[in-house]
């Protein structure tokens, strides 16, 4: 481990105390970041507190509510947290890639207005980016958002909106030029409680409705909300993906949950069985689950030297990609395995002879299919590294 | 693809047109979406069987066409394809298969007839957790008087919820883990203290949990010998996994026709997104994946149908082979479809999920691979 020096380890003792007095241990190991309902009771506290200190966003400045921790005193916190199943009741999109964008490009105002209550965890975030001529041609968007004087008029059809259902606000990418294709959109953010916006859900493979395809017929959008320059959004849009790819891939605190759930090597002795040395009794198995694990550490040791590089606060780079792929593929093969090692057991839709975790594996392994898909894919983060990070030209 | 002749080109091409007009995926979609209590549709296999499928493996005096297991796996290959759920493997496969090699002429003329019109459907229940073992068989079956009583569970059985006839693999001697005191009995779905539950999977067919409590049954309901059951039951089962294996291939085949379709349709950076090499190599891959394992599934219905001595090798190759295949296919399938092939609505999903509920079903890829080693010296 890296020597941090004197002064962040007193931060160490800090926040141990400050959590001691304020996580409710009733919330152990329960992860809110992701509710839809309105928390209550210490669930509601446990956010508030949270929210009020600034450590739902513990590196984010504190003009804006954020923590203003640097990066290792947020690793501490994390680490602090971890070790008493505290988990970070602030999440969602505008925790995860919206809120550090803003920051970037945001104005003053859009910052003092929008930042806040990201940190609170009041309002819910989508993004409006892919449509159905544009997924990983993203710039291919045809949304268009003609000016209208003191407001956007905005036209189109978003696809695989998360969240749209429920969500209080949106990002979204725009046309307004037309005849530029990268220079020809912008990053504009409304409210979808905004006449003209219709969200219709989308049923998944795992049968869950976590997507919408997001209609928008005359949509105004103020002015104000345009974010940068005009016909200046595909940078930003792209350097949220970045933020995006990152804490997919487990950076910025979320890495937790690639370990969640039984150790696989559990498991298989369970659902196994094992040998006379007490080894998991399927040898083909055990090797494939080692092989796995294997993997795993190596991809933990690779997000912690990156965390512990990374000098200050400028944020994810292109790496990232390699990120995201070595963590989807990590949690893909996790899954599946998983899955294997439960035979017909695991495969449990519903009703009786099924335990919970058991039919939650099957829909988390089926629902993990989406993690090299969005987001950018795994095709296109191979582009990236290939393009970007070892200067490959495509074949002219 | 095997040289075929007439016999078998008459049958896949009429199974093959059967399936397109009648039974597309959307039929197996609107079976899933009504929850059909039997995990199929019966008015479908009622005409399977009219169309002679269901006795494609039994004799003529019984009322079959004693075809052979190649014809009958080039009907389930088809099948396959659009996911067509039927007890052709459960029934008109396995368990014909069973009974023709361990029946007395009293118990083949009672069912093979029933078996192959269709009328009746019997099944396997051999596995008692979830991982496909037979030879830990513990349900008890105790000698009495006139018979047995049979105590004891099984689970995921194929098509238990629609089944007049289990073929219940018990044990009259000996330990779980040993092939001797092993039994086969048919167990009659009505039979007093013989209940069933279902067990939804993600593939929506219909498997049942078994319970017996106090099953009597006569002597004659042992099919083969008491206590050597093992050998006819082994047998049986590589009958019913190399029927496996071919849906599974014929699964791998439209899986991977629907992505090729989608490759050279959907466009993306003003080209198809077939034209990225990225994907055509993996597309190159599978293709060459499919023309390996269709080797393999008509290899083994080949040594079955020539009563081979390495019939067990050859199923356990095909098994492993169309597993790690169909698993590749599917989860190409759903990955280069990118967002719409994770939606419920596309046919992707349902691909992966029969191709796990397939994999676990008689032995896993890796039980074979291990299978295959241990008969092989390795
Ligand atoms: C669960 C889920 C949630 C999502 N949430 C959101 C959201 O909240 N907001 C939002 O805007 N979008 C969201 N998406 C959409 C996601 O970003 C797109 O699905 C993704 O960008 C891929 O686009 P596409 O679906 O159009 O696939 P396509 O771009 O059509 O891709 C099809 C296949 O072609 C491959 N491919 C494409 N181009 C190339 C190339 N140049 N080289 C090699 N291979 C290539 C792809 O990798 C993929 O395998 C979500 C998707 C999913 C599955």
């Amino acid at each position: 481990m890296p020597d941090f020096g004197g002064e962040p380890e007193a931060f160490r003792v800090e926040a141990r105390e400050w959590l001691a007095e304020n996580f409710p241990p009733s919330m152990k190991n329960v992860d809110l970041a992701m509710t839809v309902d309105a928390p209550t009771g210490d669930a509601k506290l446990w956010k508030e507190r949270m929210g009020a200190k600034g450590w739902g966003t513990p590196t984010w400045p504190k003009v804006y509510g954020g923590g203003g921790l640097t990066p290792a005193e947020a690793r501490m916190l994390q680490q602090e947290m971890a070790r008493i199943g505290a988990r970070n009741p602030i999440g969602g999109m505008g925790v995860m890639m919206f809120g550090p964008t803003l920051l970037e490009y945001g104005s003053e105002e859009q910052k003092q207005r929008h930042i806040p209550p990201i940190v609170r965890g009041e309002i819910r975030w989508c993004q409006g980016y892919s449509e159905p001529g544009a997924g990983s041609d993203l710039a291919a968007l045809q949304t268009k958002a003609e000016d209208k004087g003191d407001h956007f008029l905005v036209n189109g059809q978003k696809v695989w909106t998360s969240g749209a259902q429920y969500a209080d606000w949106c990002f979204c990418l725009v046309r307004t030029d037309p005849n530029h294709k990268h220079e020809g959109i912008s990053f504009v953010l409304f409210d979808m409680k905004t006449p003209g916006i219709e969200v219709r859900p989308i049923k998944l493979i795992n049968g869950y409705s976590p997507f919408c395809e997001t209609f928008l017929t005359d949509v105004k959008v103020p002015k104000e909300n345009l974010v940068g320059p005009l016909n200046g959004g595909w940078t930003i849009g792209k350097r949220l993906l970045q933020h995006e790819r990152n804490s997919l891939s487990g950076g910025g605190g979320s890495a937790g949950r690639f370990a969640a759930g039984k150790p696989l090597d559990q498991l298989a002795k369970e659902y196994v069985g094992v040998d006379e040395e007490g080894r998991v009794a399927d040898p083909d198995l055990r090797t494939r689950i080692i092989r796995h694990q294997m993997e795993t550490k190596a991809f933990m040791l690779t997000l912690m030297r990156a965390a512990a590089e990374s000098k200050g606060n400028q944020g994810p780079s292109n790496a990232t990609s390699i990120m995201k792929n070595a963590g989807s593929k990590v949690g893909q093969d996790r899954a599946e395995l998983a899955v294997e090692i439960m035979g017909s057991q695991g495969l449990g839709w519903e009703g009786p002879g099924f335990e919970a975790a058991e039919l939650e594996q099957v829909r988390n392994w089926l629902g993990g299919k989406a993690t090299t898909i969005y987001g950018g894919s795994a095709e296109i983060q191979n582009n990236i590294i290939a393009k970007r990070i070892l200067g490959l030209l495509d074949h002219q | 693809m095997a040289v075929l002749n007439e016999e078998q080109t008459m049958l896949r091409d009429s199974a093959r047109d059967w399936v397109r007009e009648k039974a597309p995926v959307g039929a197996f979609r609107r079976m899933r979406d009504t929850a059909a209590p039997l995990g199929y549709d019966p008015a479908a296999f009622a005409e399977m069987a009219q169309m002679g499928w269901a006795g494609v493996v039994i004799p003529e005096a019984f009322g079959g066409s004693e075809f052979g297991y190649l014809s009958l796996g080039l009907v389930l290959e088809e099948m396959g394809r659009t996911l067509v759920a039927s007890p052709l493997i459960a029934s008109s496969l396995a368990a014909a298969s069973a009974l023709v090699m361990g029946g007395s002429e009293t118990q083949k003329s009672e069912w093979l007839p029933k078996i192959a019109m269709g009328e009746a459907v019997a099944t396997l229940a051999v596995d008692e957790g979830p991982r496909h073992d037979p030879l830990r068989t513990a349900l008890k079956a105790e000698k009495t008087g006139a018979g047995y009583k049979l105590t004891g569970a099984k689970t995921f059985v194929l098509e238990g919820m629609a089944a007049d006839l289990f073929i219940v693999a018990a044990r009259t001697s000996g330990q779980p883990g040993e092939a001797k005191g092993i039994t086969l009995f048919l167990v009659p779905a009505d039979a007093k203290g013989l209940s069933r539950e279902q067990r939804h999977l993600a593939d929506s067919r219909g498997y049942a949990a078994l319970n017996l409590d106090e099953v009597e049954l006569g002597s004659n309901a042992v099919l083969g010998e008491a206590d050597n059951g093992a050998d006819l039951l082994e047998k049986t089962l590589d009958r019913a996994r190399v029927g496996l294996a071919a849906e599974m291939l014929g699964m791998s085949v439209q899986a991977f026709e629907t992505t090729l379709d989608y490759l050279k349709t959907r466009v993306q950076f003003g080209q198809t997104i077939g034209s990225f090499q990225a994907l055509q190599h993996r597309a190159a891959k599978m293709f060459t994946e499919l023309e390996l394992t269709r080797s393999c599934v008509e290899a083994a219905l080949t040594a079955i149908d020539n009563d081979a001595a390495d019939t067990p090798q050859a199923v356990a190759l095909a098994k492993a082979a169309a597993g790690d295949t169909l698993h590749l296919v599917s989860r190409e399938m759903v990955q280069m479809h990118g967002g719409i092939g994770m939606t419920d609505a596309h046919d992707a999903g349902l691909y992966m999920k029969r191709a796990r509920a397939l994999e676990a079903t008689y032995g896993s890829t890796a039980w074979h691979r291990d299978r295959w080693g241990r008969m092989a010296g390795y």
